[in-house]
């Protein structure tokens, strides 16, 4: 098994989270992973990505080469067409919410970025943030995200449930809830396109 | 014991406590804040009371630890690259001294300058100062080094230096821990005079450094952080420094390269395993991230011998980190092209936050500054240099930490009256209380405002060593209280305090105005742990 994916988003949008669980579940599978982040400047409110890689046998880069990743999740529509360089031309997949985090004066048309989203030839757009603010708070977009993306992680979707508890135990049983009926509707959400 | 999953700062921090750590010395600064961090979040390093506060600047952390290891214990200091031209005074004089108890130097390198207004190589400095230097390849070597680091830094009496870079320092991966170790007793060096760099005594403590020379070149051939994996096709030697080695082994099957390399993990390179690798292959490329600083040893002056590729020839760029697909493309490997990145696409710098007090200043600045011509404000580093970009477009300098007060000294004494300066309150307490001193002793017309947000924002809200402290320090410092002005930078003041900056500009001396109102991320931070504590004892 390997699977190389690019996280993207703004600052402060919890692709990190979406790491975290992704990488604390593929622990539980024994697999090996490495996960590189953004901390510092671009955190404040810049674009951030992380690139995390999970494999059977031992990962060598940090970096996921260009044109090689599996997967790219990404909870803003700009921000997943900003990394689709580093997709796999012949079998990547993209998945993405479609809520646009606006914090520019140049931001592009939403029309024109679904346009060339949906003209990849493997893609999965949301809306993310309509759902988690169904469930009861907008907070939990990303995990409907990464519910989304969990039909193409290879990894137990059981696994992912338990890496959300684990994670949020801390917060309280509220959260764990929360997030586990965002990555549920997220997983729903993709099953039922496909 | 199960593998933990860690930064590969974490991983350093982690391999210093279970090394027997006894205090870590440190400035905040992006790639090396969270070492620290985790050692102040760790309850092993609580247990063990690991002293781990923050220093006012790298300078301080350094001679903090010199002292440390002076009285017998291991200490670790950790700074960003800058930080170690502010500390490096400090540094390469600790190379004569030599160390006492373990002291381990961390420099975390920022390649493609990700968060910095430089990517020099601090490994330059190692060589400077001629002390070891290790450059772990993975989050396991970061552990496994920073443990080495103590054992050959008493083994030797001397500093070691480690150097990671940003995506080592930020990439996690698992990591096996092995036992822990006891911390050192008190003990002062056996010779009281170590420490005293007269030049009576600098001279033999120089000529002692100079005799480990050769040592430190025969520990790197035995600890087994220098490897020369022997292969097959002769046709080219690779050199592969640090984190290098990953980007290699990725461009091919199983990890497995045709060619012989020579992995490097310690400086300085041994002699005998670079001879053996130059003598066995026709052409030799050289991978490290950073400058060209093997590159350049291995190629000498004429480049009188067989081709040498990297950075300095093309073969690899000579700005920014490497990444896999730069690698291939020095070894003439196809890569891989994934989809073209449409148009429509804009950049999203970094900017203020929704709500922060320094919009309010700059708002402020920038209308009272309006009367006068454009391009009088010397700033300094931190979130308010973000108000270099539109919409503020308020600054017009941000060099080094604190060189605004001081940069504002020399264009006033130039003519330029009034000129500004705006400097973040940690940024003050760092390198700016001296400059300071100098606008008084001067009488200088400037006007400095002090960006108090009560915290060291920009690389994540650490305690700032200035809270509390800024409006005595600058009355000690002689700034006369009538122009010490203290405004809350809130858009219902914004009158009040553009008034309040014009009556300072008009002013002929040294102005200090200190724009004061917490950072709204640790005011929400410290909001939300109140509401958790209430919740908790009401439960
Ligand atoms: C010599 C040096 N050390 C550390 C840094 C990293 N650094 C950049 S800005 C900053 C924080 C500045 O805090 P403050 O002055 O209070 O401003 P704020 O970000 O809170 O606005 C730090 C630690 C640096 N650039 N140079």
């Amino acid at each position: 098994m390997k699977k190389d994916i690019i996280l993207a988003g703004v600052g402060g949008q919890g692709i990190l989270t979406i790491a975290t669980v992704i990488g604390t579940a593929a622990l539980m599978e024994g697999l090996q992973l490495k996960q590189a982040e953004v901390h510092g400047m671009s955190q404040r409110g810049g674009d951030v990505q992380s690139h995390l890689r999970l494999s059977s046998k031992p990962v060598a880069s940090d970096l996921i080469p260009e044109g090689k990743a599996d997967l790219v999740i990404s909870v803003e529509p700009m921000e997943s067409l900003r990394y689709i360089n580093m997709m796999n031309k012949e079998t990547g997949w993209l998945i993405t919410s479609m809520n646009p985090f606006i914090n520019m004066s140049n931001y592009p048309s939403l029309e024109e970025l679904l346009a060339e989203i949906w003209n990849l030839p493997r893609n999965v757009t949301i809306d993310a943030e309509k759902v988690a603010k169904e469930l009861g708070s907008v907070k939990a977009a990303n995990i409907v995200v990464l519910g989304a993306a969990s039909p193409y992680l290879e990894i137990k979707f059981d696994n992912l449930e338990k890496a959300i508890e684990s994670i949020f135990a801390e917060k309280g049983n509220d959260v764990i809830q929360l997030n586990l009926k965002a990555l549920r509707a997220g997983r729903e959400l993709a099953d039922k396109r496909g | 014991m199960q593998k933990l999953l860690l930064l590969g700062d974490e991983a350093i921090a982690q391999g210093a406590i279970d090394a027997g750590l006894s205090g870590v010395y440190a400035y905040p600064g992006t790639p090396s804040t969270e070492i620290t961090e985790y050692i102040q979040a760790s309850k092993e390093a609580k247990e063990r009371n690991i002293r781990s506060n923050w220093s006012a600047n790298e300078k301080t952390a350094m001679e903090s630890a010199i002292g440390m290891s002076y009285a017998g214990k291991k200490a670790l200091v950790c700074m960003k690259h800058v930080g170690l031209n502010v500390a490096a005074d400090a540094f390469v004089n600790a190379a004569i001294t030599g160390a006492n108890g373990g002291l381990v130097v961390l420099s975390a390198d920022d390649p493609s300058m990700h968060s910095s207004q430089n990517e020099q190589d601090s490994r330059f400095y190692g060589k400077f100062a001629m002390i070891p230097v290790l450059e772990p390849s993975n989050q396991q070597e970061a552990y496994d080094m920073t443990r080495y680091a103590f054992t050959l830094s008493e083994k030797f009496g001397t500093p070691v230096l480690i150097r990671v870079t940003t995506r080592l320092a930020h990439s996690r991966a698992g990591v096996q821990r092995v036992e822990v170790l006891g911390q050192n007793d008190l003990h002062l060096p056996s010779n009281l005079k170590q420490f005293v760099l007269l030049p009576s005594i600098a001279r033999k403590q120089y000529n002692q450094l100079l005799g480990k020379q050769a040592r430190f070149e025969d520990d790197a051939l035995t600890s087994g952080y220098n490897q020369l994996i022997e292969k097959d096709n002769h046709k080219l030697g690779i050199v592969a420094c640090g984190l290098a080695y990953n980007y290699l082994i990725e461009n091919f099957e199983d990890h497995q390269v045709p060619y012989p390399v020579l992995k490097v993990g310690q400086y300085p390179v041994p002699h005998d395993l670079v001879r053996k690798l130059y003598d066995q292959v026709e052409e030799i490329l050289v991978l490290e991230d950073g400058y060209p600083l093997f590159e350049e040893l291995l190629k000498g002056y004429l480049n009188n011998g067989k081709k040498i590729m990297g950075r300095l020839d093309g073969s690899i760029p000579m700005a920014g980190e490497l990444n896999p697909n730069i690698v291939a493309h020095a070894l003439g490997i196809p890569v891989n092209v994934g989809h073209q990145n449409p148009a429509v696409i804009q950049g999203r710098p970094p900017s203020l936050c929704d709500g922060c007090s320094h919009t309010d200043s700059f708002l402020a600045l920038n209308e009272a500054l309006s009367k006068f011509s454009s391009g009088r404000v010397f700033s300094d580093i931190g979130c308010y240099t973000l108000s270099a970009l539109k919409p503020l477009e308020s600054i017009n300098s941000c060099v080094d930490m604190g060189a605004s007060i001081t940069m504002a000294i020399g264009a006033a004494d130039a003519g330029l009256v009034p000129s500004v300066a705006s400097i973040g309150d940690s940024t003050f307490t760092h390198s700016g209380m001296t400059g300071l001193l100098d606008a008084v002793n001067n009488n200088s017309p400037i006007v400095v405002v002090i960006l108090d947000n009560s915290t060291t924002g920009m690389t994540g809200g650490q305690q700032s060593s200035a809270l509390g402290k800024i409006d005595t320090i600058c009355l000690g410092l002689g700034v006369h209280p009538d122009h010490i002005r203290v405004i809350t930078p809130l858009r219902r003041n914004h009158e009040e305090n553009v008034k309040v900056i014009t009556e300072e500009l008009n002013y002929q001396g040294v102005s200090v105005i200190i724009a004061r109102r917490e950072c709204i991320q640790t005011l929400g931070r410290r909001m939300k742990l109140k509401a958790m504590q209430k919740m908790e004892s009401n439960n």
